[in-house]
């Protein structure tokens, strides 16, 4: 050891800089605080009942609903204190419903299906949306129109559970897994804009969206509907259930927790009507929550979520047997890239039930809540470039 | 004065060659990219799409992040995320760092702890994040201690230090057994106890060896917060902005490039934080070679 005395210019530098991450450390959790606040929802009065609900994405218009509950006091009005916490590329709802973190979650039939077999004791509650948004896009020129046109071409899909209704339309179309190259789509449509994938997996409310936010190189205007065909899987007759409230199975023996679940289905489809009667409304608050979607892309989604919604079969949320069955038997019968299949066989009893969004939409009407939208009409949205 | 003058002329010399080459690529490469059979890109597109010109991103950071009145540029939300990313990553450090560090003297300590937990330690590294990332968050949910209630960002700070912990408990390690046996022998020698060893001989000697680990740890501390935080769903931070931008990178190609630039923001300040540390421990580099 030569020298080990500390010199001072450097011990200071030292502290110095160990100050300096303390206060970042510090500001970080200030910053946090702030956010976590954000996060809450009015917990001003006492005898709310504090309920969490876990969305299966991030803050979006898709769960414009929920959000307007909150920010229009409808939760409220039920005695409920909703705490929305957003979701994550890993963040599986049913799981983190069944493993009791929170009271309800939003998630897609067939994903969760899939967790119910494998032991998530879940109920579907209330089938918010009655139609599928996803669709399989391509530009005109690929002449892909039809599930059989997918032969030989490059097919986008996220996986993940995202990719069964493509699967199932294909094979109802006798094009084999191996007939395509599956490949593996991300969060942009640049793959697509690239030309590297003829038929991507869009969702109407976003991917459409987005690749119509984007400007056509050959026309120096942005694309147009036109430009593009488009799968949709209502009309081929391989749609799936998508978001819907699941709850806790177990939980829905006690009486309080039912209670809680109708008052909260109630309080949410309150939302939504809110949503088709001012679309705008419902996607600044959305935006308000902390979304960071371009404008028009928001209002542009709030009006497409309102299309799988409006107008409503039975009253929203009321799950359609035959809807129910069909998703069933695809998640039953459709294999992927390896051969298995979503389920093995018929899910409990348990998995659905429309007890509590009866209840919730008889009290609705009596409220004279339309919950019907029967004479719903979608707004024209512009987009603008980049969907600001 | 004039080596860091030169330094910093160096340094922006570097930026300014990376912008250079790329604006050449765009100006001159191929605008379909190169491929090598039907599927493999070896050279990137070159159109607007693919590689925005350098100063679209730089116009871009200025102007408005969203089309709502009163939104703040896209380099202001980029700098708040950049901070609150900063510091979540700065937490993961801290923990991490000590926790590596005490393993380490653990380590040295005890024969069998080394042996023990070594594998231990080397295993954690090959658990894959987005695995950890949703466990970690669903056992933080379950924590509530008196007035403390586990966030998600804590989640994430954790998931840093999982990362940041490793780089330095394996130098440290090395560190505290670099002194030659005959400097050992000589303090068995005096008769000084393991602890007075520790702090006159291994402790300094383990610095050459640290040095390097707390750069390492603190890169590793930024990448898991980026990370976890896209994992978790945890908003405010980097990494939920690039995600959120990149889904505006066909129609605002520019805009999905300004989280990126405060991820090597946050990278930079980090490393820069630990170089600043670095040297206040000088007096110890004796050997350090990085």
């Amino acid at each position: 050891m030569r020298r080990t005395r500390w010199n001072a210019p450097g011990l200071k530098i030292g502290i110095a800089a160990l100050t300096l991450a303390l206060t970042a450390t510090a500001c970080g959790g200030d910053d946090g605080d702030a956010d976590a606040d954000a996060g809450d929802s009015g917990s001003g009065s006492g005898d709310l009942t504090p309920v969490s609900l876990q969305l299966q994405w991030v803050a979006q218009a898709q769960f414009a609903g929920y959000y307007a509950a909150v920010e229009q006091g409808f939760y409220e009005d039920e005695g409920l204190d909703v705490t929305i916490a957003e979701g994550g590329p890993d963040i599986v709802p049913q799981d983190v419903l069944a493993a009791g973190d929170v009271d309800y979650a939003i998630s897609w039939v067939p994903k969760v299906l899939g967790s119910i077999e494998q032991g998530a004791g879940i109920t579907d509650v209330a089938q918010i949306f009655e139609r599928s948004a996803t669709t399989q896009i391509s530009f005109k020129d690929k002449g892909i129109t039809s599930p059989a046109d997918l032969k030989g071409k490059n097919v986008g899909s996220w996986g993940f559970g995202n990719e069964w209704e493509l699967f199932a339309g294909m094979q109802d179309a006798g094009v084999g897994l191996k007939d395509i190259e599956l490949v593996q789509q991300a969060f942009d449509m640049n793959a697509f804009l690239a030309g590297d994938i003829d038929a991507a997996q869009a969702m109407t409310y976003n991917e459409y969206a987005q690749v119509l936010e984007t400007v056509n190189p050959d026309t120096g205007e942005l694309y147009q509907p036109d430009d593009l065909n488009v799968i949709d899987w209502n009309d081929v007759g391989t749609a799936m259930l998508q978001d819907a409230i699941w709850a806790s199975s177990d939980r829905l023996s006690d009486e309080a927790y039912a209670e809680q679940t109708v008052a909260f289905i109630k309080a949410s489809i309150k939302g939504w009507a809110f949503v088709r009667d001012d679309p705008q409304a419902g996607a600044d608050a959305v935006t308000a929550a902390g979304s960071q979607l371009g404008t028009s892309h928001q209002l542009w989604m709030t009006n497409e979520i309102n299309k799988l919604i409006w107008p409503s079969t039975d009253g929203v949320g009321m799950i359609d047997e035959a809807a129910w069955d069909q998703t069933v038997d695809i998640a039953l019968n459709t294999e992927n890239e390896t051969g298995a299949t979503i389920i093995t066989e018929p899910p409990p009893e348990s998995a659905y039930t429309n007890e509590y969004v009866e209840q919730a939409l008889e009290e609705l009407r009596d409220e004279g809540v339309d919950v019907d939208g029967a004479d719903f009409s979608p707004i024209e949205v512009t987009l603008n470039e980049g969907g600001n | 004065m004039r080596r860091s003058l030169r330094a910093v002329l160096l340094g922006v010399l570097g930026v300014a060659l990376v912008a250079a080459l790329w604006d050449l690529y765009k100006a001159f490469g191929p605008e379909d990219g190169v491929l090598v059979g039907e599927r493999t890109l070896v050279l990137p597109r070159a159109t607007d799409l693919a590689m925005p010109h350098t100063w679209e991103m730089v116009q871009r950071l200025f102007e408005p992040a969203t089309g709502l009145p009163g939104a703040p540029t896209a380099l202001g939300a980029v700098v708040d995320a950049a901070g609150f990313t900063l510091g979540i990553a700065a937490r993961g450090w801290l923990v991490g760092v000590t926790v590596g560090l005490l393993l380490a003297l653990l380590m040295t300590r005890f024969k069998t702890a080394e042996s023990g937990l070594l594998p231990w330690v080397v295993l954690s590294q090959t658990v894959p994040l987005i695995a950890i990332a949703p466990l970690v968050r669903r056992w933080g949910a379950q924590v509530e201690i008196g007035s403390f209630s586990w966030e998600n960002e804590h989640s994430v700070a954790l998931i840093a230090a999982y990362l940041a912990f490793f780089p330095v408990s394996i130098g440290a390690l090395r560190g505290l057994k670099s002194p030659a046996r005959t400097h050992l022998e000589l303090m068995h020698a005096y008769g000084v106890g393991w602890w007075r060893t520790l702090l006159t001989l291994r402790l300094p000697a383990s610095v050459p060896f640290l040095l390097p680990a707390l750069r390492l740890a603190a890169a590793s501390a930024v990448i898991g917060s980026v990370v976890a935080e896209v994992s978790i769903g945890l908003r405010g931070g980097i990494g939920r902005m690039v995600v959120e931008y990149a889904q505006s990178a066909g129609g605002d190609p520019a805009k999905a490039w300004a989280p990126i630039f405060g991820a090597v923001a946050v990278g930079l300040v980090a490393a820069g934080a630990v170089g600043l540390l670095t040297l206040a421990l000088k007096p110890f580099r004796l050997t350090e070679t990085s």
